[in-house]
């Protein structure tokens, strides 16, 4: 599944994300399995909104996991280890108004994840990918 | 408990749902940061809030839960009334602030939805 996601209107922020969860719903996946794929993807559709300009999300469903591949061109970001940090946020106070900015996205995205990597690189953009296994390998 | 007797105990007023007013809930968490509602999960909960707005809803939908009471007699505009009702969501509004909502819920045996980690 592909989506274009943009920051014009924050609104519609989350609509990739529901699109997800109700295609996995129709697949009849566990509710727990969803729910972490569902809170991942919107947190990091949120950022894209917040604090990127644009992006995309490509997300694949295979038999075993969930392949989230978020795409956006946004500032980058300067230190990652510190964006992952729960309570670190350069959200500016409109955003903490609408009830976002808090600081968890990261955080969050990474313990509904079974793995997530950064890459970003300053004034050009950032790309979060996470994968959600749906039988945990053990 | 279901979403019926949410309403009775916080005297609200039902904005839609009347479909869903025999759901079950079993847990509730009060907050206006969405962020932080998305940070704790568990199954079946009410939340409730001061914000209005779709990310409300949305947030809702993400953790499943059932239905949603705006405190301190706020009220929710039409596009996230339609937006709930497409994802059998209930919407309530009370006259309560936040603290006096959450307590009468609990007092009514309601337990917090919001635990840490
Ligand atoms: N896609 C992104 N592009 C640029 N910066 C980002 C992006 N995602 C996150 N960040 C940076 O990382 C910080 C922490 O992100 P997060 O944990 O989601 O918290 P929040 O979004 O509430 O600020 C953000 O405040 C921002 O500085
Ligand atoms: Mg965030």
């Amino acid at each position: 599944m592909h989506f274009q996601v943009s920051s014009e209107d924050f609104t519609r922020a989350g609509e990739a994300s529901s699109a997800v969860k109700k295609a996995l719903k129709k697949l009849g996946l566990p509710p727990d399995i969803i729910r972490r794929v569902a809170i991942a993807m919107y947190e990091g559709e949120i950022n894209m909104v917040i604090h990127a300009k644009s992006g995309e999300i490509d997300v694949v469903i295979t038999p075993d996991y969930i392949d989230m591949t978020l795409r956006d061109n946004g500032p980058g970001i300067q230190d990652v280890e510190l964006a992952m940090q729960a309570g670190y946020s350069t959200a500016p106070e409109e955003v903490r108004n609408l009830g976002f900015g808090a600081g968890m996205g990261l955080p969050n995205m990474k313990k509904n994840s079974d793995e997530m990597t950064i890459d970003t690189e300053l004034g050009v953009g950032t790309t979060v990918k996470m994968k959600v296994y749906i039988n945990t390998p053990s | 408990m279901k979403i019926k007797d949410v309403m009775e105990i916080l005297d609200a007023e039902l904005i839609d749902g009347q479909n869903l007013l025999d759901n079950e809930v079993h847990t509730a968490c009060g907050s206006d940061m969405m962020s932080d509602v998305l940070a704790f999960v568990k199954d079946q909960s009410v939340l409730m809030t001061g914000l209005i707005n779709l990310q409300v809803v949305r947030t809702a939908e993400m953790m499943d839960m059932v239905c949603i009471v705006f405190v301190r007699g706020k009220r929710p505009d039409d596009a996230i009334i339609s937006l709930a009702r497409d994802r059998n969501i209930a919407l309530l509004s009370t006259e309560h602030p936040m603290f006096t909502a959450c307590g009468k819920l609990y007092e009514a045996g309601l337990r917090g939805g919001c635990s840490p980690q």
